[in-house]
């Protein structure tokens, strides 16, 4: 039982960061809430059904195809329909929200709403201390932990990412100091984006794919980010983390738990932030223009 | 007499002058005569559950539109007012004229219960937490199925009147008089503190106003009005679901008032009266509805980022540059003080 917990948690959590992360460099980039995160997160793991199941691609050419496609997606939706209207927040809110049901109807226009499997891209499993865990589960943890490091690199010691912590920090100095703030956004997005749909296509095999399935998670991540801190790397992370063994713990431990398990996730993360209102590594947007 | 006179007076010196004010009073007249025209049933239901989500998507924009107070969970106003209301009458048998102002009632106390612990935060962080309260609200139906109907929720409550024509008058007469008083509490000296608790709280902090006061102000009313938006619907539909407490239904209220236009009250009202009809025109298409209407959603707002009404407005109304009246777009001086428009 505690290592199953401890398994399924750490997995969970994993995801879960890799998608909040990406919610909050956008969120601290272009202040835009993108309700349409998780939409790319599907759109991914459905990429890969397409690419690998029914065209029978080999997974090596289908998951970046996939995830390629999914970025240029979301690098256009951002040019296209984000940026001209930037200025107007509620309006691209509700932007997000219609271009993640754009994504919704369309995958159930083309794949039905069937319940859909991806075949594991490695098949097999380890038994240690009497848990099975498949070797995909590895995969993605190891892939998924890769990336995280490799977008906390890019943040830390590149010129972009010094430029996006910057325009984060403060959107109006970042362009007097003279940075393409609306390029910078652009590349925001792409990694954001991108992060979202590596978390799809690994996890493509380990979940059940359906057209609802952005949902549920979304609101995690919604809690995940605003828990950690909006706009704060460190702050999702930890957060996912959090909120995943809560999560786990719930299904696990309590009668009733699928039911109430985002239940008591949303709990604590409303009593954490009664205590902290800016959440918990989350900078007080108090001067704020 | 006299009153009749003032009134024409009124009519023809107030609203004849100014284009969207005829376009408002004509949409009340044919809202009311509609019946006169058609007596169709599809069509009555149709417009009198657009009525009763015009009142809840006004309702939220009551409280994110003018206070700045963004809220993401709408829908537990509308969601505790339905259960409250079908509860009642399910159980206890009461008519609709009493359970739906107790509806209200509850999601006021709701309103207080959630806007309390929510003061504290600001922005997003509140938009983000209100998200949790249905949801954690659904949570508690589902863990017991045998009080709440669980999924399928509670079924068999008494109409909302006994014919679909009253029922229809009920809807509309309603979201025409609630509109129109939160439209008149948002022009009035309380709704001036909302618009500057949004625009910056600290400096009517400073000024000596309790904000605090005039927050939780904004959750009762909002949660008032959306109350009576839920009971309404229970009793039109007879069934209180799960699916009144779902994220889509607080983001149905945030897509109609912003694609009608934010801060207006009037452009919740336009926008459910526009997005709903289409909606249901759309079941024409079959499986493409739902992505017709996200694409008309999303390409209308690309246009006319802040909102349908806001839009036609600035198009068909100018405003005087020193005094600061509207004026329609064809006059050449301002209808005030007749200084030169431009």
């Amino acid at each position: 039982m505690l290592s199953d917990i401890l398994v399924y948690g750490l997995m969970n959590g994993a995801v879960y960061a890799m998608l909040a992360v990406g919610f909050s460099l956008i969120f601290g980039a272009a202040r835009i809430i993108n309700l349409s995160h998780t939409a790319f997160f599907m759109l991914a793991a459905y990429a890969v059904f397409f690419f690998g199941t029914n065209l029978a691609f080999h997974p090596i050419i289908a998951i970046p195809l996939s995830i390629v496609i999914v970025v240029l997606i979301g690098v256009f939706v951002y040019y296209v329909f984000m940026e001209p209207i930037r200025e107007h927040e509620t309006a691209v809110l509700i932007v997000t929200v219609a271009v993640a049901l754009v994504f919704q109807e369309a995958i159930l226009i083309i794949f039905g709403g069937h319940y859909r499997g991806v075949s594991s891209i490695v098949s097999g499993y380890i038994n240690p201390m009497g848990i099975r865990i498949s070797y995909q589960y590895l995969l993605t943890l190891g892939v998924v932990s890769l990336s995280l490091l490799a977008v906390w690199l890019v943040l830390m010691k590149t010129r972009l990412g010094i430029a996006i912590r910057s325009s984060a920090q403060d959107r109006e100095v970042a362009n007097l100091m003279g940075m393409n703030v609306a390029r910078i956004a652009a590349a925001t997005m792409a990694i954001s984006v991108g992060l979202a749909a590596v978390a799809g296509v690994m996890v493509a095999p380990l979940y059940t794919l359906e057209p609802h399935m952005w949902l549920n998670p979304l609101v995690l991540v919604l809690a995940i980010v605003i828990l950690g801190g909006l706009g704060s790397i460190k702050g999702s992370f930890i957060g996912a983390l959090i909120l995943a063994f809560i999560e786990v713990t719930v299904v696990f431990l309590m009668p009733g738990g699928a039911f109430l398990k985002v239940a008591i996730a949303l709990a604590i993360m409303l009593a954490i932030l009664i205590i902290r209102p800016e959440g918990l590594f989350g900078v007080y947007l108090e001067g704020e223009r | 007499m006299t009153f009749i006179r003032m009134a024409l007076r009124y009519i023809r010196n107030e609203v004849l002058v100014l284009p969207t004010r005829i376009i408002a009073i004509l949409f009340v007249i044919l809202l009311l005569l509609l019946p006169i025209l058609t007596q169709d049933m599809y069509i009555l239901r149709i417009l009198a559950i657009a009525s009763i989500f015009a009142i809840f998507a006004a309702s939220w924009d009551l409280l994110s539109g003018f206070v700045g107070q963004v809220s993401f969970g709408h829908a537990l106003f509308f969601g505790v007012a339905a259960y409250t209301t079908a509860l009642l009458n399910l159980r206890l048998g009461w008519s609709p004229l009493i359970t739906i102002p107790i509806g209200a009632l509850a999601a006021v106390l709701v309103g207080l219960l959630v806007g309390i612990p929510c003061l504290r935060l600001k922005g997003p962080y509140l938009g983000l937490a209100t998200l949790a309260f249905p949801i954690m609200l659904m949570g508690i139906i589902f863990v017991f199925p045998g009080f709440f109907g669980g999924e399928l929720g509670i079924s068999g409550i008494t109409r909302l009147a006994s014919t679909r024509l009253n029922e229809y008058y009920i809807a509309v007469v309603l979201m025409l008089v609630l509109c129109f008083i939160m439209w008149k509490i948002t022009d009035s000296k309380i709704g001036i503190i909302f618009h500057a608790i949004r625009e910056d709280e600290i400096a009517v902090r400073a000024s000596g106003i309790n904000t605090i006061k005039y927050k939780l102000l904004a959750f009762c009313l909002s949660g008032f009005f959306a109350g009576i938006a839920g009971g309404l619907y229970t009793h039109f539909l007879r069934i209180a679901g799960p699916s009144m407490l779902a994220v889509l239904m607080s983001f149905q209220a945030i897509i109609w008032t912003i694609f009608g236009g934010i801060v207006t009250i009037y452009g919740a009202v336009v926008g459910v009266f526009i997005l709903f009809p289409t909606l249901e025109i759309l079941r024409a298409a079959a499986e493409y509805r739902m992505l017709i209407f996200a694409l008309i959603v999303l390409l209308v707002l690309r246009v006319m980022p802040q909102g349908i009404t806001t839009f036609v407005r600035d198009k068909l109304e100018r405003e005087c540059p020193r005094c600061k009246v509207r004026n329609a777009v064809t006059r050449k001086e301002c209808r005030v003080c007749f200084s030169h428009m431009r």
